[in-house]
């Protein structure tokens, strides 16, 4: 693993070949903006839909490892 | 026969979706190339009769076809070929898929992929391999190596596949098919397994042009539950186009050099002369800065999946051990046995790239080189319509030839990555075969410019006269 990391950041090194001093990033490639809906209450999943796929349900919920309590 | 063949004849009342899925189902069999992850027979052969039956018959008629696993289908298993979600089934099925199903066609089954859609040869799925039909011991390509095979096999007149790098194309480019990447924003993505959100994009393979046409037409256009999705400018046509006269055409300088084989580049050139023939006119453009698109992609993807991969954590979906005593050693076991070791590898990357004191170097510096992608080619528009290369610079690789080296698998990518950098439309037809193996011509067009694209293919594909068959593919 560590010996294909090292070689893919070989080849993306080369980017700092570049001059990018004066060009601005692109995080969008589409121009949107504050892309809204309209503020409408409507159904979503049952709580029992939500957990119909969990690997473990206790009393309806998510069951879920303990957290390090150190 | 084609897919718009079968909605003519199923209109004209001379076959029935009950036979045309009973059809397909009879060649997908015994799955000889390993296309499908899940073939859900009843539920097809029922929504086909339930179709014929009918007062009134949806445009698309009842015809098969087959869906990439990375998009959800309600109830059907979906797993984006990984492990950490054998076994799921959502709960809602993607947009793009409804859409489609709305309008009568009749999922068949869920494809093999590259597991998250990270790959090009199919193989880094946690399940199967998939073979490419014109020579079972070669890859189909990926991500969507399986929607390839499948439509290259003829058991689905058409597919949806998922890309993101090239993860259409260049499958369609292996296979001998045609696959297309829409413009970003023209598909929604509601329900489509994120990999990379910026670069990510749902589009159709088919064995011709129109049938690709008639596909993405079902599918375009703006859902309230993908803010990125896009108001469609104008429908999709059914391209009619026999010649190319006043085309401007572009063949990339930087594609056609020492990196790509030598039968590739000769098949490409046949298809220039073509273009000539058929009345355009082709000049060489450059596309500078895509020696830097691998590198540019392989910092932005990894980064961008590194977030969406975060949801997988064995709780609320998926897979998950039992040994785990705490909530890391809960994370590391799941994701350590659920992922591969691509998703592994580009997680790292990625996290890597975004880290405090690394950001600036790499993933901001990726951004730039990104918007530098974008000028060549508004650039390379301004002299010309439509900028053709090759898809991928080899034919189709043995299996194993290259899942050892992650580095020279990302460089399958090097003729796709660009438009899906710039977020541009772009779509491989076959131009030829070169060692008996089929070679893809990409064409790219400014945003939007679905139409004309298609019209070129179209008009393209008619004077190449590719022949869509498989050795032994009857």
């Amino acid at each position: 693993m560590l010996e294909e990391l090292t070689g893919i950041l070989g080849h993306v090194e080369r980017i700092q070949a570049l001059d990018l001093d004066d060009v601005p990033p692109t995080t969008h490639v589409i121009e949107r903006q504050n892309v809204m809906r309209d503020d409408e209450p409507r159904p979503g999943l049952s709580q029992e839909q939500a957990l119909r796929e969990a690997p473990e349900v206790i009393d309806g919920k998510f069951a879920v490892v303990k957290f390090d309590q150190h | 026969m084609t897919a718009e063949e079968s909605v003519r004849a199923l209109h004209a009342g001379e076959t029935a979706a009950a036979d045309l899925v009973d059809a397909a189902l009879e060649r997908v069999g015994d799955d000889r190339w390993g296309a499908f992850l899940a073939v859900d027979a009843e539920a097809a052969r029922e929504r086909a009769r339930a179709i014929d039956a009918a007062p009134e018959r949806p445009p698309l008629g009842g015809v098969p076809i087959a869906i990439k696993d990375a998009l959800s289908t309600r109830d059907l298993t979906t797993t984006a070929g990984s492990r950490i979600l054998e076994g799921f089934r959502p709960l809602y099925t993607a947009t793009c898929v409804e859409r489609l199903e709305r309008a009568g066609a009749v999922v068949i089954g869920k494809t093999n992929m590259d597991e998250f859609a990270m790959g090009s040869s199919t193989e880094n799925s946690a399940y199967q391999l998939t073979r490419n039909p014109w020579d079972e011991a070669r890859v189909p390509g990926g991500s969507s190596g399986g929607s390839a095979a499948a439509v290259a096999a003829h058991q689905a007149p058409w597919a949806l596949g998922s890309d993101t790098g090239g993860s259409i194309r260049q499958p369609a480019a292996l296979c001998g098919i045609v696959g297309m990447q829409p413009t970003y924003g023209a598909v929604s993505r509601y329900g489509l397994i994120a990999f990379a959100s910026s670069l990510d994009q749902v589009g159709p393979f088919a064995r011709t042009v129109r049938d690709a046409a008639l596909l993405l037409s079902q599918i375009v256009g703006r859902d309230e539950m993908d803010s990125t999705s896009l108001e469609w400018p104008e429908p999709i046509r059914l391209p009619e186009a026999t010649e190319l006269r006043g085309l401007r055409v572009g063949v990339v300088d930087e594609l056609m050099g020492e990196g790509v084989e030598p039968g590739v580049r000769a098949a490409v050139d046949a298809a220039l002369g073509r273009i000539e023939e058929l009345g355009g006119a082709v000049e060489r453009v450059s596309l500078a800065t895509s020696e830097y698109g691998v590198a540019t992609y392989y910092l932005i993807a990894p980064a961008e999946c590194s977030s969406n991969l975060a949801r997988f954590d064995g709780i609320r979906y998926g897979k998950r051990f039992e040994d785990a005593t705490d909530i890391l050693e809960h994370y590391e076991l799941t994701r350590g046995s659920g992922f591969g070791a691509e998703a592994k590898r580009r997680i790292m990357l990625g996290t890597f790239a975004l880290a405090s004191g690394y950001y600036d170097a790499y993933y901001l510096r990726a951004l730039k080189v990104r918007t530098l992608i974008r000028r060549d080619f508004a650039a390379a528009f301004e002299r010309v319509d439509v900028i053709v290369s090759p898809t991928s610079p080899t034919v189709a690789f043995r299996l194993g030839e290259r899942v050892q080296d992650p580095l020279a698998m990302y460089l399958s990518d090097v003729c796709t990555i660009p438009s899906s950098l710039a977020g541009l439309p772009a779509l491989s037809i076959p131009c030829g075969l070169s060692q008996g193996l089929p070679v893809g011509l990409q064409l790219v067009g400014p945003a939007f410019s679905e139409n004309r694209l298609l019209d070129v293919a179209h008009a393209l594909e008619a004077a190449i006269g590719f022949d869509a068959h498989p050795p032994g593919i009857p």
